[in-house]
């Protein structure tokens, strides 16, 4: 138990803040996959065939891909791709761009493809006498997405979106081969420095079950909240 | 771009090769933990949920890295001839893959053993068949058909989590691109080419899978 001590003896404080890590960039990808869900799912479910062939194309590269590729891709072409960028505006120096950044980019954009196809099969459950009705009245697109069609698809997206909750807070462990010191990289470290392998990693499987267990308990109290009235 | 391509191709074999054996020993795993499930001993039942909660709980890195350099530590096992397995980061990584696959199997399988119609063993039963026979040529071929687009999304993802024993000092095709990538810093090529053989295996495994849908549906 020596070995958790917080403190300068103990590996505990290292390992909760690797924890807050860890629950900073599952949060920090899952809003950057919103946001990209946001500019996707519209594309996935436009009239017009170009757009979709977009919207496929993200989904099923990103889906068919492995992650631990995808965070290569980041973390060695990113700060190259953001200098050649920055080159554009006549920026000729050399830009790091910290992990953390990279990381949750990587994870965002792999979360952000699941996403979108929970909120695409959402909106498509969606009742076509909803989109009808909410015409029919005069409201316009702006109110009939964000006081019609959201609430109702929100309920419907809740559980699959609890999903990928879980998969992107297990795909951060991935980052942990760009530096990033999170949950993997923290026993990475604890067990190389006290040649204790077996103990620090099979900690981070249990900091990884409490996670993904709090999480679940969170989610199905949402979850309870947004189907009110069913 | 060019260059690379060979080298990443034969990458993609140690690839399938711990693709298919994982998933080989994984749907035996899956399905023995399947029928654990579908046990009425509370114990036996607590014990399988236990397996596939932990293991989809946790990232397949914790495990491999548990299996890897965890049980290297206990002196006990260094002794027995386990060590001539586990010390090989190919066999660890095959037993990490299993069980993880196995957990996931064992949940689809479950699920579809519990959509089989009660009518359906009743029907078998008072033809006079034993429950051994239902069992075997009943229920399994009926969960198969029934786990067939489950597991087709398992093989995918199982295929996407193999990219993980290049951190065990495997050379499977994410290895090799990552090596690639670091000796060369052309990492949109790499990445293109890499990705596109992943996405080329994931669209054979997708067509496979629908074609088996196809082959076994009820309405022929």
């Amino acid at each position: 138990m020596e070995l958790l001590a917080f403190g300068k003896t103990g590996w505990g404080d290292e390992l909760f803040y690797a924890t807050l890590m860890t629950i900073a960039v599952s949060i920090t990808a899952m809003l950057v996959g919103f946001f990209f869900a946001l500019i996707f799912t519209p594309l996935k479910l436009s009239k017009y065939k170009t757009l979709n062939l977009v919207g496929n194309f993200y989904t099923t590269v990103i889906r068919g891909v492995p992650e631990l590729l995808v965070i290569y891709l980041f973390f060695f072409g990113g700060s190259g791709a953001i200098m050649y960028v920055a080159s554009i505006f006549g920026y000729y120096e050399y830009i790091e761009i910290n992990a953390f950044i990279t990381g949750s980019m990587a994870i965002g954009i792999i979360s952000g493809a699941y996403s979108t196809e929970v909120f695409r099969g959402a909106i498509q459950s969606i009742d076509k006498g909803q989109f009808e009705a909410a015409k029919v009245l005069g409201i316009n697109n702006f109110g009939q997405f964000y006081k019609i069609i959201l609430p109702q698809m929100l309920r419907l997206a809740i559980p699959n979106l609890s999903n990928v909750w879980q998969i992107t807070l297990k795909d951060t462990s991935l980052i942990s081969v760009t530096g990033l010191v999170e949950i993997m990289r923290q026993s990475y470290i604890a067990a190389g420095s006290t040649r204790d392998p077996l103990f620090f990693y099979s900690f981070a499987a249990v900091l990884y079950l409490l996670l993904t267990y709090v999480s679940m308990k969170l989610i199905n109290k949402l979850e309870a909240r947004y189907s009110r009235g069913y | 771009m060019i260059t690379s391509f060979p080298k990443l191709l034969g990458a993609t074999a140690v690839t399938l090769k711990l693709l298919s054996a994982s998933l080989f020993f994984g749907l035996f795993l899956g399905l023995f933990f399947a029928i654990l499930r579908l046990n009425k001993n509370i114990f036996i039942n607590k014990f399988a949920y236990g397996y596939s909660y932990i293991f989809r709980g946790t990232p397949l890195l914790v495990q491999i890295f548990i299996i890897y350099f965890g049980l290297g530590q206990i002196e006990y096992l260094r002794t027995t001839f386990l060590w001539v397995i586990l010390k090989e980061p190919y066999w660890c990584a095959i037993i990490a893959f299993t069980l993880n696959t196995g957990a996931y199997t064992s949940e689809i399988l479950r699920s579809a053993f519990q959509t089989i119609k009660p009518g359906i063993i009743e029907a078998g039963k008072s033809l006079g068949i034993s429950n051994k026979i239902i069992f075997y040529k009943i229920q399994i071929p009926i969960a198969i058909r029934q786990s067939l687009p489950a597991y087709g999304n398992e093989i995918i993802l199982m295929m996407k989590g193999t990219s993980l024993a290049s951190t065990v000092t495997l050379m499977d095709l994410t290895g090799v691109a990552k090596y690639i990538i670091s000796t060369t810093f052309k990492p949109i090529e790499v990445f293109i080419v890499a990705g596109g053989i992943y996405l080329f295996m994931t669209f054979i495994i997708h067509n496979v899978i629908k074609y088996l849908e196809k082959k076994y549906s009820f309405q022929q």
